[in-house]
């Protein structure tokens, strides 16, 4: 009797919040995504031993006896990286930590020789900071908008090593073990996979600015962990998955995006979203499950008492491991920066800077051309972000592939000159981008590629094509204004590709208006 | 004369090899003879017969040309075996490390061997230094050379005991133990030598595999304080590999003939404390005769009161216990260690190295550690023993207003019987380390300094403990005690 009572019950209650949810179902879903980066610091040497960390040394070669944990081995600090840290901190706004202190983080894994990660657990480098950017995807942003998020710490700790697993046997690669990492933990201020990968984009172009982090994303340099949630506004955060591990720009806007479609169609489904660490796989473009930590680890976090407090001389405090003040005078323009620079200064529109500062190669290559001679800067930027970008991707090239940047400069230089018109700048471009080693000029002159803007001679031209063509002569004076671009047309071609076109459209207008 | 030779001490024997009187190859030729004679004392794991001949041949050369390398050259030096030599087996006295042999020296043995001293041996110790008995080994239990009987034998203390009586017996002129908790003067106590805890940070502990990385010291053994001194001179000073060792410059001890030292003045304090509960009236005697005795010479002998004291030992075992389980992540068996014939997971393959390669001991310390770091026993545990080490470490800071020096009983009791202890083993281990662990908590040096025979014919000491660095007047004033007692070396019946 009670349990039909409270079957009852439950039934009604299952309606009146079907209902509810129907309702609610019309209110938009909000997504909170949170980065974490792991960025390894530039540095010659490991966190705490004499170990190289050169990329792609052949296995276990990059190992000092600290790095494989043999007993009686202490770790001794590596001040560049410590200087490393310091600086980015403060180039993203971080307060500086005077003193601070190592941890032991405890787990199990073969590729863990110590048995814990050394990490900075209880009192961090650096807290409190945050990174302002500029969003804009191109086609997916119709104008860009500014985005700032909070930096909740950067820390300094040791990479592990790497599980090397065949059928039946795993192997162990140390080389990796205890290179330095600075861990940069984001606030959950983002909305979505384009905020994401707008901000490691900028990360990137600053860490390479300052040059504490190489970002070679491909070579693991830089890694990001993305903590995605969905709820609905005025309702408290959704449970959160994390996708670890993410290795490209691209990969972070893919996978966030994912992950939040994943997580409506569930909750839309009736479905729960699950607390659990996903995997993002850049094949199929989609999340997957790792495998479960079977318990909820415990890190035994312990103070790493081998290493003593560090401290950082900043202000009025003169003694410690680094100078932060003498640090910060050593901060370069930062992209921000830059990217204000190009406009004021250049006249570049706020999405040419913002594109041009996320390719620091191409951002080079503008500058150098347009610091070494007079020049349209506008129609430079615009070369290099169309002309030059299409080729790259049609040739499968890098923008630091480029071998010459000056002759792109050069060949700018021709076509504000009207020395070469647009369609010939193109055929340059080709040329050195497939491995032409003369210069432009040179080319010009030997394959004859000049621009005609002789008067006598593109009158001559225009004469031969209304000759020839005298169909679309007389549909042109019949009205029918197209014929005008079949005639034009016909003077590209019989110029070879060389006629002043500007000149040639308002001498053929001309000739036919006054025929 | 050549059995002698190895009773008598390390400015003799050096002198003596100067003149040309003993060669270097004769020394430690009768030093590896004389350990041959005494192996069922069980002092040494490994003897190091051939490297420590072809060291005294080097030595030898050296000798010839009048160009000894410093005080310490030639001489016979024993090292526990949980300092790291290089291709010297170094096994902790645990199956887990029975064949791990180090591609590298202990900045210890470095400094030793770079200074001349041979190493004829590796000595016995509780497994990975955790006791204070030296009968927890792999390789089986050390024993007491006083008083021997070899099927009722006292205990040689610990977890140096293997350097302590090595040392005792005259295998050696001193020495290298490690003191975390007494560790160095608990056996130098019980074997009736002089025991040295040096300031925290004062010697490197690279290469010593480590207990409590917050408290280890290499500590010294050697018969006489001149002795010790010597072997401090060579080992002490900052080591750029060891981020918690001093930078500041360590100036060579050189202490004055004790009948030319005064200790007229000198502010010793007797912390009333130190009078616990299980202290035997024969070394609370002995505590007082010495008190009266440096009274009587002139110093100004005040009670103190250090009040966190009784809190001290269960703390220190909390920390203890902490760092022990952290240090002892890293015996996985993968990278070296014991391998077990297992290979159906990772997870089962670490599991079962560590099941068969550590002892009871060992074992128990990591369970209790890894829960007291629990989230959830932290505060409870780890942060509550932190805050009283630093009231522990503040009681020494106020004892320094008001006296120069303590003095305290070494060790509550003269040496156990084996069985005696086997039986009482808990009250013992909960015990021993009363009076010496705080030295190691503060950081603060110690040494022990052994002063008479009990009535049952068992050597007594006493502590001194000073603030740190403070080396020089400790060990003045060690040997100042040394001089007017006149310990009975070698006086036991073998």
């Amino acid at each position: 009797m009670v349990l039909e009572n409270s079957y009852k019950s439950l039934t009604k209650f299952r309606i009146l919040y079907r209902r509810l949810s129907q309702v609610s179902n019309k209110v938009k879903w909000e997504s909170v995504v949170g980065l974490e980066v792991h960025a390894q610091i530039n540095s010659e040497s490991k966190l705490f031993s004499r170990a190289s960390t050169k990329f792609s040394s052949p296995v276990n070669t990059n190992v000092a006896l600290f790095d494989c944990s043999i007993p009686g081995t202490l770790p001794i600090l590596n001040k560049r990286c410590v200087e490393a840290g310091v600086l980015t901190a403060l180039t993203l706004n971080c307060r500086i930590n005077p003193v601070s202190h190592f941890d032991r983080k405890h787990y199990f894994y073969a590729d863990l020789p110590m048995g814990y990660q050394i990490t900075q657990q209880r009192a961090p480098l650096a807290n409190d900071g945050y990174l302002e950017f500029q969003v804009f995807t191109p086609g997916f942003h119709k104008t860009p908008y500014t985005k700032k998020v909070k930096i909740k710490q950067l820390q300094l700790e040791q990479d592990s090593g790497k599980s090397l697993h065949d059928e039946n046997r795993s192997l162990v690669d140390l080389n990796r073990a205890g290179v330095p990492l600075m861990e940069l933990v984001f606030d959950p201020d983002l909305k979505d996979g384009e905020e994401a990968a707008a901000l490691v984009k900028e990360l990137v172009s600053i860490l390479q600015r300052i040059n504490t982090c190489s970002c070679k994303m491909e070579e693991g340099a830089l890694r990001v962990d993305a903590n995605i949630s969905i709820h609905k506004a005025s309702e408290p955060l959704g449970i959160r998955t994390e996708i670890k591990n993410i290795g490209s720009v691209r990969g972070v806007a893919g996978a966030v995006a994912y992950e939040i479609k994943r997580q409506i169609k569930l909750k839309e489904a009736g479905k729960p979203v699950l607390n659990e660490t996903r995997a993002w796989d850049a094949v199929t473009k989609s999340t997957v499950a790792m495998r479960d930590k079977e318990v909820q680890q415990d890190y035994r976090y312990m103070p790493e008492t081998n290493l003593p407090p560090l401290h950082i001389a900043i202000g009025p405090i003169t003694v410690g491991c680094v100078n932060a003040d003498k640090l910060k005078a050593s901060i370069p323009e930062l992209p921000e920066q830059t990217r204000r620079r190009l406009r004021d200064d250049k006249g570049l529109t706020l999405e040419q800077s913002i594109i041009l500062v996320n390719d620091a190669p191409l951002l080079k290559i503008f500058e150098e051309i347009v610091n070494s001679r007079k020049i349209n800067c506008k129609m430079v930027a615009n070369f290099l972000i169309n002309e030059v970008n299409t080729l790259l991707n049609k040739n499968e090239m890098e923008s630091d592939d480029i071998e010459h940047p000056q002759y792109i400069g050069d060949i700018l230089e021709l076509l504000e000159k009207e020395e070469i018109n647009r369609n010939t700048a193109k055929v340059l471009l080709e040329e050195i981008f497939s491995g032409n080693q003369k210069s432009p000029s040179e080319i010009v002159n030997e394959k004859k590629l000049f621009q005609i803007n002789d008067d006598d001679e593109l009158k001559k031209l225009c004469e031969d094509v209304i000759k020839e063509l005298e169909k679309a002569v007389r549909d042109y004076k019949s009205g029918k204004t197209k014929a005008f671009k079949a005639l034009l047309g016909a003077v590209v071609s019989k110029s070879n590709n060389r006629a002043n076109m500007r000149k040639c459209a308002g001498i053929l207008k001309d000739m036919l208006d006054n025929k | 004369m050549m059995d002698k030779l190895l009773k008598t001490n390390i400015k003799i024997v050096t002198r003596l090899l100067f003149e040309g009187i003993v060669k270097p190859t004769e020394l430690v030729n009768l030093s590896l003879k004389k350990i041959a004679e005494e192996k069922h004392f069980n002092a040494f794991i490994t003897v190091t017969s051939k490297e420590a001949k072809f060291l005294a041949e080097k030595c030898e050369k050296r000798y010839l040309e009048k160009k000894p390398v410093s005080d310490l050259d030639g001489v016979p030096i024993a090292i526990k075996d949980n300092f790291c030599t290089e291709n010297i087996k170094t096994t902790c006295a645990s199956k887990m490390l029975e064949n791990f042999v180090p591609a590298y020296n202990a900045t210890v043995c470095q400094r030793l061997l770079d200074a001349g001293a041979v190493l004829v041996g590796k000595t016995n110790l509780d497994q990975f230094a955790m006791g204070s008995a030296t009968i927890d080994s792999s390789h089986g239990p050390t024993k007491n050379i006083w008083k021997f009987d070899n099927e009722n034998f006292y205990i040689a203390g610990g977890s140096s005991g293997g350097s302590a009586v090595a040392v005792a017996t005259g295998t050696c002129f001193a020495a290298i133990g490690s003191d975390t908790g007494g560790s160095t003067r608990n056996p130098a106590s019980y074997c009736g030598l002089v025991g040295l805890k040096p300031t925290y940070g004062l010697v490197s502990r690279l290469g010593l595999i480590p207990l409590v990385n917050s408290m280890d010291v290499p500590g010294i053994l050697a018969r006489t304080v001149d002795d010790v001194v010597s072997v401090l001179n060579v080992i002490a000073g900052y080591d750029e590999k060891d981020s918690t060792s001093r930078s500041k410059p360590f100036r060579k001890i050189r202490l004055p003939p004790a009948s030319k030292m005064s200790i007229k003045g000198l502010k010793i304090g007797i912390p009333v404390e130190y009078n616990c509960e299980y202290l035997s009236q024969e070394v609370a005697d002995t505590w007082n005769d010495i008190a009266t005795m440096l009274k009587n010479e002139g110093a100004i002998v005040k009670q103190v009161s250090m009040p966190n004291t009784e809190y001290s030992i269960v703390c220190y075992s909390i920390l203890n216990q902490c760092e022990v389980a952290s240090n002892m992540a890293r015996y996985d068996g993968i990278e070296y260690g014991f391998r077990a014939d297992e290979d159906s997971s990772t997870e089962k393959l670490y599991a079962t190295n560590r099941k068969i390669g550590f002892n009871e001991v060992v074992k128990s310390r990591i369970l209790c550690g890894n829960y007291f770091l629990l989230t959830r026993n932290y505060d409870k545990y780890f942060t509550k023993a932190l805050k009283t080490r630093r009231l522990i470490s503040n009681d020494f800071d106020n004892v320094w207003d008001e006296v120069s020096l303590l003095l305290t009983p070494t060790t509550l009791t003269e040496a156990p019987l084996y069985k005696d202890y086997l039986q009482k083993a808990n009250h013992y281990k909960l015990n021993e380390d009363y009076c010496t662990q705080a030295a190691n908590m503060a950081g603060i040096p110690a040494v022990s300094v052994p002063i008479k025979l009990s009535k049952n014919g068992l050597p007594l000491s006493v502590q001194l403990m000073g603030k740190n660095l403070s080396e020089p007047v400790l060990l003045a004033v060690a040997k100042y005690i040394e001089n007017i007692v006149k310990f009975p070396h070698f006086q036991y019946e073998t």
